[in-house]
Order: structure tokens, then C-alpha cells, then sequence
């Protein structure tokens, strides 16, 4: 329930950094959602006649080594990437959220034993476990995402932790407990609303994190599978051309880049408004 | 000191146990018959059998498991299925560029967010530091494996200075072919430095000691090096245990783009194949060695800064 008036105000409190930002994801994302649609070009289908055209009016970015329109093959690309990131993202943030707070909540053996399972998730190297993933799964952008919800929820689960057991002394937590409300009420209604915007904050930058990392698996052909390409088998596949065709691998990689300094720019504008208030 | 360090070295030893079981669990998670996956169908039932006797799969779960522990304590990693080798004599010969590969971006990444991240906390608020936090963003939305074809492209072909693929033993051979994949894995953990520096810098170079070493007349040098450095430092000694397991992940990427010979790729090769017993050392490997880094570093800070040893955690 936002109303108008709520989200105008809630944009007048942004600084310029962070609107500038917000200004470069829009524009991403809206690219990524309208330009597909408005595209003459499919963009899995090779037309081998035109393979390795140059930027022209008619293919703007040029053309892959299989005649496919570069800039519609990246905005797809940028759709599944951003989905995949987004995806995982909400799926790490929720499972981590919860079962750091259960375990605050909980205290005694069960936060003893759990800490250590998010001691030791957080000591093994991301890219590891995603390739373990991958050998025990198979190849395919389920089985990346998956690895990365594996491991991804355990930074999330510390920071929900430590949130919970501040947040548990104090008073309006106190009243729930004393009007009766059950734990799982109070755990679901009054404790996790309150401990999961410290967690929003470090997640905008995850969804890019989570988009570079799908891009090199993609990148090492783990990831996404032909026909169809994320960002990273689109960078992958120009890899042979970068002397000849330089567009192909280009433009995915400004993407990615231009999305990571967007997304940067609104988390740097965000936490300087906010020690400029204090 | 003495019971921060007992207590400390029970963590990584709680750590370390935590790791084999989960990396144990690989195997058992496979769908379906891992022989199967490994060998292919066409194999002959016999070898199957063989392979699954050697891995000790015909024993109950918890037998395993408890072999599993035993052969890991006692430093025997077993043998590779695909690659015709103990996995001990193909991790050796792997084992040279990657460490090298690993501390060359270590140091990258130390040096050059020590020295911008400092730089953004004194010029605090300027264009300068601006820039550098614009460009630390960009420099985490880089896809490492991207950086490093654009690194070879520019400094390999066009420019020749550095050989783009390959591995020269020894120390020049090792700082030929490996500065362009050191300098590619390190530049996102730049970003990672510096931002974290800069952040406890900051905050130092506001605090009041800071402002009374000032007043006593100190120079400027002075100051940041003895007074503010030191004490901002410590926070970011921290992070340096995820920093090197960033870099331990980033090798498996980075070493495909220039064809380095190192634990990276057979990691990777191996997922290909799907050894899964090579899967399984390597897993163990990366993740000791980020183990024994973050005990490192937090022995380091709590030798550098009293509160830390003082405060024993419950947690």
C-alpha cells in the first residue's frame, strides 16, 4: 500500500547520486524489457549470411559469428541474467533471513550447532561449491543457481542473527511476548519485518554479484545452454572475434558494468544521505 | 591471549570438520549411480563394481563417512577415476601456478586498495574520491574472465608485452604469464579493499585521538601512519580470509581464459569429466585453505589490537 504521495516523497529524499543511479537501471532494465518486443531480430535464430556483420543501421551492435543480431541476442541475455540474479537473490535473502533469525530465537544448542553449519558454508569458496553443484547436477542455469543459493543464504543468516539478538531486547518485542502472541507470530509478524532491511541493503549489490558469477559459469559453459545465452555465454562466444568482431563480447560486458555502477551508486547515495541526517 | 587462541583453534578445527562432511556429502547427493555418471554407460559391470568397491560406495553410509575422515586425517586423498592418477600426484603438479597465481593477487589486491582507499578517506568528500568509489563499483561489476580477455587483447596481442596463455616455471617465468591473470582476478577485490579501508579510515580519521595526535603538533605523515593507519587497519585484516577465498574461486575461472596449468582448471576439467573424487580434494583443499587464512588473520588481529582478545566471543 504506497501511495503516491509516500513514494514522491520518499524520491525527494534522494540524493542526486543515488537518482542517477536509479536513472541507469531504469534504463537497463527498461531496455531489457521493451527492446526484445520492438526488435525485428530473433534472437537465437542464425542467418549464417550475415555471421560477423559490423554495426550497421540495420544491426545496430552487428552480428554474432551465426548472423544473430548482437543487441537483441544482449537484451534477451540481460533478461535472463537480471531474472537469475533477482531469483537467487530472493531466494538467499529469504532462506538465510529466516533461519538466522529461528536460530537467534531459538539460542541455546540449536544456535550453537547452526553457527558452525554457517561457519563452515561461508569458508568454502563460492565458485567451488557452484562447480560441485554442477558436477553432482549437471550442466544448466537451475544448477548455478541452485549452487549459489547453497552457500548464499549463510552470509544472510549471520547478519539476521546478529540483528535478531539486539532487536530481541528490546521493548516492543518484549510487549508481544507479554500480550501472549504466539512465537511464530511474533517471530513472522513483529521480528522479521524489522531484521530484513539491513539484509535489502546488501542484496541490491548481490543480484549484480550474482549476475557476474552466472556470466563466468555461463563463460566456462556450465551455465546457461545453447541456443540460449545469458550475458556470459554471449562474451564467451565474441571470446574467438574480440581482434575482428570487438562488439560481440563489448556490449554484454557494458551492461553488466553499467548495471554494477547504477546499482553502486544508489547503495553509496542511500548510506551517505543517511550518515549526512545522523 | 592463551584462551582466545585455544578457543580460536577449536573453531578451526570445528570448521574443518564441518568441510569434510559437507564435501563427503558431494558424492552422496549425486542422483542416480556416480560410478555410472563417471565411467559411462557402456563400460562393462565389472569395472563399475571394481570402482565402487575402491570408493568404498558398498559400505553403509556412516562406514563411509568414518573412512572418509580416517583417509583425510591421515593426508590420503585417494585416486582419480578419469584422470589415471592418485589425485595427491596431480594436485602437485597443479599445485605451482595457482599459489603463485593466488598470493601475485593477494598482493594486487592489498597494495592497490591500500593505497586508494586511504587516498579516498583523506580527500574524503572530493572529486577524487568520487571517482575511486564510482570506479571501486565498476570494478566489482566486472566479470573477472572479461577483464582478463580485454588484459590479453590489449597487453598480450596488441601491445606484445605478456604472453596470453601458458605457464613458465620459476620466478621471471611465473611473473610473465601470470601478472595479466593476477592483475584479472585482483581487480574486483581492489574494490573489496578499498571500499572496507576506506570505510574504517574514515571513521578513525574522525575519532578524537586522531584529532589530539593533530593537536600535539605531529606531522600530517606522522598521523596517518602511526595513529590513524594502524588502528584502520585492523577490520580490514578481517576480510582478508574472504578475500582469499575470492581468489581461490576466481583461479578456477581466470586460469581457463589464459590456459594455465594450475588446481583452477583441473578443477573445472574435473566437473567437466565429473571425477568426482578430484571434485572432492579440490572442495577440501579451497576450503582448508580459506579455514587456516581466517585464522590467520583474526590471530593477527587480535595480536594488533587488545580489544579483540580481550572480548572472547560467544558466537
Amino acid at each position: 500500500m504506497v501511495d503516491v504521495k509516500f513514494r514522491s516523497r520518499v524520491v525527494a529524499n534522494w540524493s542526486t547520486q543515488t537518482r542517477v543511479g536509479a536513472c541507469i537501471v531504469g534504463a537497463v532494465i527498461a531496455a531489457a524489457l521493451i527492446g526484445p518486443i520492438l526488435s525485428p531480430w530473433d534472437p537465437n535464430a542464425p542467418d549464417v549470411l550475415a555471421s560477423l556483420e559490423h554495426p550497421s543501421f540495420a544491426h545496430w551492435m552487428g552480428t554474432d559469428s551465426a548472423g544473430r543480431d548482437v543487441l537483441t541476442r544482449t537484451l534477451v541475455g540481460t533478461q535472463i541474467s537480471l531474472l537469475a540474479g533477482v531469483l537467487i537473490t530472493i531466494a538467499t535473502v529469504t532462506i538465510g533471513t529466516i533461519v538466522g533469525s529461528l536460530v537467534a530465537y531459538a539460542g541455546g544448542w540449536v544456535d550453537a550447532f547452526l553457527s558452525r553449519v554457517v561457519d563452515t558454508a561461508i569458508a568454502i569458496p563460492f565458485i567451488v561449491v557452484v562447480l560441485a553443484t554442477v558436477a553432482i547436477l549437471g550442466v544448466g542455469t537451475v544448477s548455478v543457481g541452485l549452487g549459489m543459493v547453497l552457500v548464499g543464504w549463510a552470509v544472510y543468516a549471520r547478519l539476521a542473527r546478529a540483528e535478531v539478538l539486539s532487536l530481541r531486547e528490546h521493548e516492543f518485542i518484549m510487549a508481544t511476548k507479554s500480550l501472549g502472541y504466539s512465537p511464530a507470530r511474533i517471530l513472522f509478524r513483529h521480528v522479521i519485518p524489522n531484521v530484513i532491511r539491513p539484509s535489502l541493503t546488501f542484496a541490491t549489490m548481490d543480484v549484480v554479484a550474482a549476475m557476474v558469477l552466472l556470466a563466468a559459469m555461463s563463460y566456462l559453459g556450465f551455465g546457461t545452454q545453447p541456443p540460449v545465452a545469458d550475458l556470459g555465454s554471449i562474451i564467451a562466444g565474441g571470446q574467438p572475434f574480440l581482434l575482428t568482431a570487438w562488439w560481440i563480447s563489448t556490449l554484454p560486458a557494458v551492461v553488466l558494468i553499467a548495471l554494477g555502477v547504477g546499482v553502486g551508486m544508489i547503495d553509496d547515495g542511500f548510506s551517505t544521505g543517511r550518515k549526512g541526517k545522523r | 591471549m592463551l584462551t582466545y587462541l585455544f578457543r580460536r583453534l577449536l573453531l578451526s578445527v570445528a570448521q574443518l570438520l564441518g568441510l569434510a562432511i559437507v564435501v563427503f556429502l558431494i558424492l552422496q547427493a549425486v542422483p542416480g549411480d556416480p560410478v555410472r555418471i563417471m565411467l559411462g554407460e557402456r563400460v562393462p559391470a565389472e569395472l563399475v563394481e571394481t570402482v565402487r568397491e575402491r570408493l568404498g560406495l558398498n559400505e553403509p553410509m556412516l562406514t563411509q563417512l568414518w573412512m572418509y575422515l580416517t583417509r583425510f586425517a591421515t593426508g590420503d586423498l585417494g585416486d582419480s577415476v578419469t584422470f589415471g592418477q592418485s589425485i595427491q600426484t596431480l594436485v602437485a603438479s597443479r599445485i605451482e601456478p595457482s599459489a603463485y597465481l593466488i598470493t601475485y593477487g593477494l598482493i594486487l589486491a592489498i597494495i592497490f586498495g591500500g593505497v586508494l582507499g586511504v587516498f579516498a578517506a583523506i580527500r574524503s568528500g572530493t572529486v577524487a574520491d568520487f571517482t575511486i568509489r564510482i570506479l571501486a563499483t565498476a570494478l566489482l561489476a566486472m566479470p573477472a574472465f572479461w577483464v582478463g580477455l580485454v588484459l590479453a587483447l590489449v597487453f598480450g596481442i596488441a601491445w606484445g608485452l605478456f604472453p596470453v596463455s601458458g605457464y613458465q616455471p620459476g620466478l621471471v617465468g611465473a611473473f610473465r604469464t601470470l601478472t595479466l591473470p593476477a592483475i584479472a582476478i585482483a581487480l574486483s577485490l581492489v574494490a573489496v579493499v578499498l571500499r572496507t579501508l576506506r570505510s574504517s579510515m574514515k571513521r578513525v580519521l574522525d575519532s578524537e585521538y586522531v584529532e589530539a595526535a593533530r593537536a600535539r603538533g605531529y606531522s600530517e605523515g606522522r598521523v596517518l601512519a602511526r595513529h590513524a593507519l594502524r588502528n584502520a587497519v585492523t577490520p580490514t585484516i578481517s576480510i582478508v580470509a574472504v578475500v582469499v577465498g575470492f581468489l581461490i574461486g576466481g583461479t578456477a575461472v581466470i586460469e581457463q581464459v589464459f590456459s594455465i596449468p594450475g588446481l583452477g582448471s583441473l578443477l573445472v576439467q574435473a566437473v567437466e569429466r565429473r571425477d568426482y573424487p578430484v571434485v572432492q580434494a579440490i572442495a577440501l583443499l579451497a576450503g582448508a585453505v580459506v579455514i587456516a587464512a581466517g585464522l590467520v588473520a583474526d590471530l593477527l588481529q587480535a595480536a594488533l589490537d587488545p580489544r579483540v582478545r580481550n572480548t572472547i566471543s560467544n558466537g
